[in-house]
């Protein structure tokens, strides 16, 4: 790792001044992704400024109306364990218990999974299935704006997430496929039906979290896994590794929707 | 260099790290407790499994600053006066370790799991434990422990 | 039996410290006025080194030497050697090219040593490493075996033309086309064994400290045979004399293979403190491990079965690639060749086979031994083509192998291989796994599982392993350059307490414990009045080190010697004390007494007398109670069994989960069940993993290493595993004195058939190479992927 200066500010505008003062800043929430960069030496940020210090404005999760907020410096398993989620969106507990492992979720924040949006995170498929609000400390971004492309956001370099909104769906559930090694998704599918209408949201498979568009017409009409049995997923554009071909996760992306529907409908 | 203040095991510690420096090699370096280990360089492996105010962490991805203030244990602090922790009697009785390189993660992530849980089954270890790579004992007898030590901890 | 000796499953000596965290692994130790090494490794596959730039990297922070290849050869010192002489079918020796431990002209693969960088602190080091100005100027590599062997591969090494070590042979090739021509019917397959990196969990790791007081260098180094490395640094290397270097290795995370051979960063590390006058630590992270330790298997092979009407064997025939890497590691030449077709027959008759092995050098990391070595490269390819013909003639598998089992009574049985068998009961634990696996009621699970819309599948894998390495004249006849007895001393204390040392390494194996029990056993001594010590040559005799499942067969046997000669001693001392003639002495449970006579005496109070002597017969013996043996085999042991898995696919996704996997393994006399049990399903899992997950991979174009780290390299973790039952049959090894065979590497040997037989059979496939990942069990079910085809091709 290269060294670097070390900043925790108590509060959002402290966080945004150090920010703005320092050469090549990078915030960092739980770090799950940032430290292991900064140990392979991938990275050489001048200032690393750590968000957990900023407290009451970024964390905790809560419900209004139909709508389940999660401060951006909740941890997965905090997420994972919540009953106001569980009974909410359960889909989106189980989604933060598949995230990394057991450890990783104890650090791991949802802020921080979509402020880097890798391309075969689990979190960008439930904001985008279920249509969510990213909340920053300047505006609200729709899910269908947020996600730009392979870790790129329309976040400006110096926004920082403060929360996530997600309506509560009829139904959802998400269906993930593991890498065997980083254990992130291959292919990750979200399906989530509300009234107006389906959205299904694939991670994994492409260079940035997408709509299934074709499968969320089908499923509108019909919200059965029937209903998509035969629609072919193109490969183009999906990704390549060496555990999974574009072909086969082209199939894996209909398997996974089809299952996942018969988990939302159950 | 900053100065780190933390309880670790109970003690109240401080030393001078450099920013970059992670946990580990603060647990490791700094203080002598070399229990905790290192295993991989992409936090998979979970041979540094610590506890950080109560749950299990990767001391390999943390900064000894993220730590300031905190309440650290590691595989050094569970047994009391020479006696084992119920967990590692465990992992001791049912041959859960063999060449010991993990053994300190698979403990403190195997109690934390048994601090969460009221009831373990199979399942839920194996699932709990794709953060702890052993390499030696094919999980088999490492399973068997958990089960046993997390019985055994509710009973004490 | 007692509670504590052999046959009883004691729980480790060893463990409380590993436990509670105070295990002193290398990385572990920290010495006064230490620095740290970091290496800069080559970018390249394959490239010319013009020149190295020191200046900027030593004028950084913390430096405190840079060094390099033509330093080293500056200094007078010798080559990094392979241990193994292996002749071509011609008869000429095989082609080595030269190896210093530090890069001087050329590189051979991404990630060789080039140069090491010390400094004060361990991110110094790589600041200044990176900083390094390495001039290279790359050239066309080459990557995959039959590439590399093919018209149009880059030469590697001008001593090698075709870029083979050796062409070699083994069997008569004459008597096996004589049954091939005689053959009703001919079953052929071709197979890889895909290539793996060890990965123990403790990355490898050395202290070195020079004491210009003595003039002695320290060396501590996670070895699994620091006697051998002291010797290769002293007698190829000249890096310092033997009786001035000591090599500890102290408690080692985990071995495989991968910490027998004397690597360049160790040896770096030993010259280098004298030259600096300073104590140099290295350790390897995970990436660097996956570069620089050696990796195991990458085999390609063709082979063919002749049968006759009855499916009887006639003959068998070979063909094998193997890949050695950029050079050859240090037993790197024997492990594809006499480590690996002299197991070809399996536990079958076979009277005729024939076998081909070609080493191949190709831009990729040295290939050494990994759990099994050779063995499992032997059984996966038997076990695969028995099963295939099994299904091609529409018989029974189990049935066909019993037709050519290798009967029980038929033991010392010589092979067309050039082994002797000494003993086994195949028929016996195929029987017995079948009935444990109730294989008579797979077809009513099979049926149920269709219901469920998943295909299952019954594979069994009869394996035969080599173990407890080896007869030093055997050895030696085949080109080894060392000799590989054991030794051991029983060294009591006048107390009665007894300190054993043996030339063996134990890291993970339990021989703390194992050792333990048997001198319990043998001398009446409490488990816990018994050390065992090991891994340091200033404090044990000459030893070599723990591999290929030989700890017990040969260093087990080493301290059976050296407990005899204890009661040999104590026999006269007893007639002595006793006033009684040695004839009428009994021995039993440590304990001697006059026949006939409540009158005896224990051998830890003969100790006492022993060291205390005021009532001994010096005129006779000399005092003490310390006594050392060499044990030297007289051949190999050959522990074998039945492993069977039965697997449930989903035909959906290709996703393998392994529903039952049952093993019986007859490994002769079994010291402590509970130990060897934990050696099977640990060996099951590296089996599973090869089977399933690992696979190491280059890039063709390039010649990087892409699976990389634990992110591309799928380990096997808990949820990918599943529990396993276990049994043992006792078929003692008859000729050594405890009956032992030898657990280590059986799963790892075993599991891989196993499993693709399972899966091919769920799947209705002839053949799947290894790892069956999910997009090839899916492709293959689709029948769109063609063998083998890789996901990312």
């Amino acid at each position: 790792m290269y060294d670097f200066s070390y900043h925790r500010p108590a509060s959002l505008e402290d966080a945004a001044g150090l920010f703005g003062k320092a050469d090549d800043p990078v915030f960092m929430a739980g770090g799950m992704t940032l430290i292991p960069t900064l140990k392979q030496r991938l990275a050489s940020p001048s200032d690393v400024i750590d968000l957990a210090g900023v407290g009451d404005d970024l964390s905790g999760i809560a419900v209004d109306g139909g709508t389940i907020t999660v401060g951006a410096m909740t941890c997965h398993a905090e997420v994972a364990g919540s009953g106001l989620v569980h009974e909410a969106i359960p889909a989106l507990a189980a989604l933060a218990g598949r995230i990394g492992d057991t450890h990783v979720r104890n650090r791991g924040t949802i802020g921080g999974s979509l402020a880097n949006n890798d391309p075969a995170a689990d979190y960008p498929a439930a904001v985008l299935g279920l249509n969510a609000t990213v909340r920053t400390a300047r505006r609200e971004i729709a899910a269908d704006d947020y996600f730009k492309g392979m870790f790129e956001t329309a976040l400006e370099d110096d926004e920082i997430i403060t929360a996530v909104s997600f309506p509560a769906p009829e139904c959802a559930a998400y269906m993930k496929f593991d890498h065997p090694a980083s254990r992130y998704a291959i292919v990750g599918v979200f399906v989530a039906k509300t009234g107006d209408g389906v959205r299904v949201a694939v991670t994994g498979a492409g260079t940035c979290v997408f709509r299934q568009g074709d499968m969320e017409a089908a499923l509108a009409k019909d919200f059965s896994a029937s209903a998509i049995e035969g629609i072919e997923v193109s490969e183009d554009r999906l990704n390549r590794d060496l555990f999974a071909s574009p072909e086969y996760r082209a199939h894996l992306i209909g398997v996974m929707a089809r299952r996942a529907v018969e988990a939302a409908s159950a | 260099m900053p100065t780190v203040s933390m309880t670790v095991n109970g003690k109240a510690v401080s030393a001078e790290v450099e920013n970059r420096t992670l946990l580990v090699y603060f647990l490791r370096e700094s203080l002598g407790l070399t229990g905790t280990h290192i295993g991989c360089d992409t936090s998979q492996c979970g041979a540094c499994v610590v506890h950080v105010n109560g749950s299990a962490v990767k001391a390999c991805t943390m900064l000894a600053v993220q730590a300031e203030g905190a309440d650290v244990a590691t595989i050094e602090g569970l047994a009391t006066n020479g006696d084992l922790h119920p967990m590692q009697e465990a992992f001791r009785e049912n041959h859960g370790l063999q060449c010991g390189f993990c053994t300190p993660g698979m403990v403190m992530a195997a109690v934390d799991m048994a601090n969460r849980h009221d009831e373990l089954d199979e399942k839920t270890v194996r699932a709990e434990l794709s953060g702890n790579f052993c390499r030696c004992t094919g999980y088999h007898n490492i399973v068997l422990s958990i089960l046993a030590g997390a019985k055994a901890m509710k009973g004490a | 039996m007692t509670e504590t000796g052999i046959g009883a499953s004691v729980r480790r000596k060893e463990d409380k410290r590993f436990l509670t965290g105070l295990g002193n692994y290398i990385d572990d130790i920290n010495v006064d006025g230490q620095t740290y090494a970091y290496f800069a490794r080559s970018p390249h596959a394959r490239a010319k080194i013009n020149g190295i730039d020191k200046e900027t990297a030593l004028s950084m922070p913390g430096v405190v030497a840079v060094l390099t290849g033509p330093d080293w050869v500056a200094d007078g010192l010798g080559l990094l050697v392979c241990g193994w002489m292996i002749h071509s079918k011609d008869g000429s020796e095989m082609n080595q090219p030269v190896r210093t431990p530090l890069a001087t002209q050329s590189v051979q693969f991404v990630g060789e040593p080039v140069a090491a960088v010390i400094a004060e602190t361990l991110e110094q080091a790589r600041d200044a490493a990176e900083a390094l100005a390495i001039d290279y100027e790359p050239l066309p590599s080459v990557t995959d075996l039959r590439t590399a062997v093919g018209p149009d591969a880059p030469q590697i090494h001008e001593c090698a033309p075709g870029n083979l070590c050796y062409e070699w042979e083994i069997g008569d090739k004459a008597a096996t086309d004589a049954a091939f021509e005689a053959a009703d019917r001919v079953v052929s397959i071709d197979l890889v064994n895909n290539r793996l990196v060890p990965n123990p969990m403790e990355p490898r790791a050395a202290l070195a400290r020079f004491d210009p007081a003595t003039d002695e260098i320290t060396l501590h180094t996670t070895s699994q045979a620091p006697h051998v490395v002291r010797l290769v640094m002293a007698a190829f290397l000249n890096i310092a004399p033997e009786h001035k270097l000591r090599v500890i290795s102290p408690d080692v995370g985990g071995g495989f293979g991968v910490k027998i051979a004397t690597y360049p960063e160790e040896a770096v590390c030993t010259w280098a403190c004298r030259k600096i006058g300073r104590p140099i630590k290295w350790t390897a992270d995970r990436s660097q491990a996956f570069l620089g330790d050696s990796h195991g298997r990458d085999h390609v092979s063709h082979a063919e079965l002749a049968l006759d009407k009855d499916s009887i064997f006639l003959g068998m025939r070979v063909k094998t690639l193997a890949n050695l890497g950029g050079y050859i590691s240090a037993f790197g030449s024997a492990v594809p060749t006499y480590m690996y077709a002299t197991l070809l027959a399996g536990q079958y008759r076979t009277p005729a086979i024939y076998a081909e092995v070609d080493g191949v050098f190709t831009n990729t990391s040295p290939v050494d031994a990994y759990r099994g070595a050779g063995r499992p490269e032997a059984s996966y390819l038997i076990e695969r083509l028995v099963e295939v013909a099994a299904r091609e003639i529409g018989i029974d598998p189990a049935e066909l192998r019993r037709k050519n089992f290798i009967s029980p009574d038929a033991f010392p049985h010589e092979t067309a291989v050039g082994v002797s068998y000494d003993s086994g009961n195949y028929e016996g634990s195929l029987s017995m796994v079948l009935d444990m696996a109730d294989r008579a009621g797979f077809e009513k699970r099979r049926e149920e599982a269709k219901g469920r819309g998943k295909l299952r599948g019954f594979g069994i894998s009869a394996y035969i392993e080599a173990c407890g390495v080896a007869p030093s004249k055997i050895a030696g006849a085949l080109g080894a350059g060392v000799g590989l007895y054991e030794s051991a001393e029983i060294r009591f204390n006048a107390t009665g307490s007894v300190t054993v040392f043996t030339g063996c390494h134990s890291h993970g194996q339990g021989l703390e414990t194992t050792y333990a029990q048997i001198v319990s056993d043998l001398l009446g001594v409490p488990l816990e009045n018994i050390d065992v010590v090991f891994g340091d040559t200033g404090r044990v005799q000459m030893g070599m080190g723990t591999y290929g499942s030989r700890s017990l067969a040969v260093g087990g046997s080493a301290l059976v010697k050296a407990a005899d000669k204890i009661i040999d001693k104590c026999r006269k001392i007893a007639a002595h004390v006793l006033e009684a003639a040695e004839e009428d002495l009994e021995y039993e449970g440590g304990k001697f007494t006059v026949a006939g006579t409540d009158r005896g005496i224990t051998v830890p109070e003969l100790a006492f007398a022993a060291y205390v002597p005021h009532n001994y017969p010096l005129e006779e013996l000399e005092p003490g109670l310390d006594e050392m043996a060499y044990y030297d085999p007289i051949n190999y042991t050959f522990p074998a069994g039945t492993h069977v898995c039965e697997v449930e696919v989903d035909p959906d996704t290709g996703e393998v989960e392994i529903a039952n996997f049952v093993a019986v393994d007859d490994f002769g006399r079994v010291i402590n069940p509970m130990i060897v049990a934990g050696q099977v399903h640990g060996g099951i899992v590296q089996g599973l993993g090869q089977a399933m997950l690992e696979e190491c991979r280059y890039d063709a174009e390039s010649g990087q290493l892409v699976s990389g780290s634990f992110m591309d390299y799928a380990m096997p973790r808990a949820d990918d595993a599943p529990s396993f039952e276990v049994a043992l049959q006792e078929t003692l090894c008859p000729h050594n004195p405890l009956g032992v065979k030898g657990c280590g590497e059986a799963g790892a040997i075993a599991a891989p058939a196993a499993i693709i037989n399972a899966i091919t059979d769920a799947i209705g496939v002839r053949h799947l190479d290894m790892p069956a990942t999910p997009e090839k069990v899916w492709a293959a079910i689709r029948g769109a992927g063609a063998q083998g085809t890789q996901a990312a091709e």
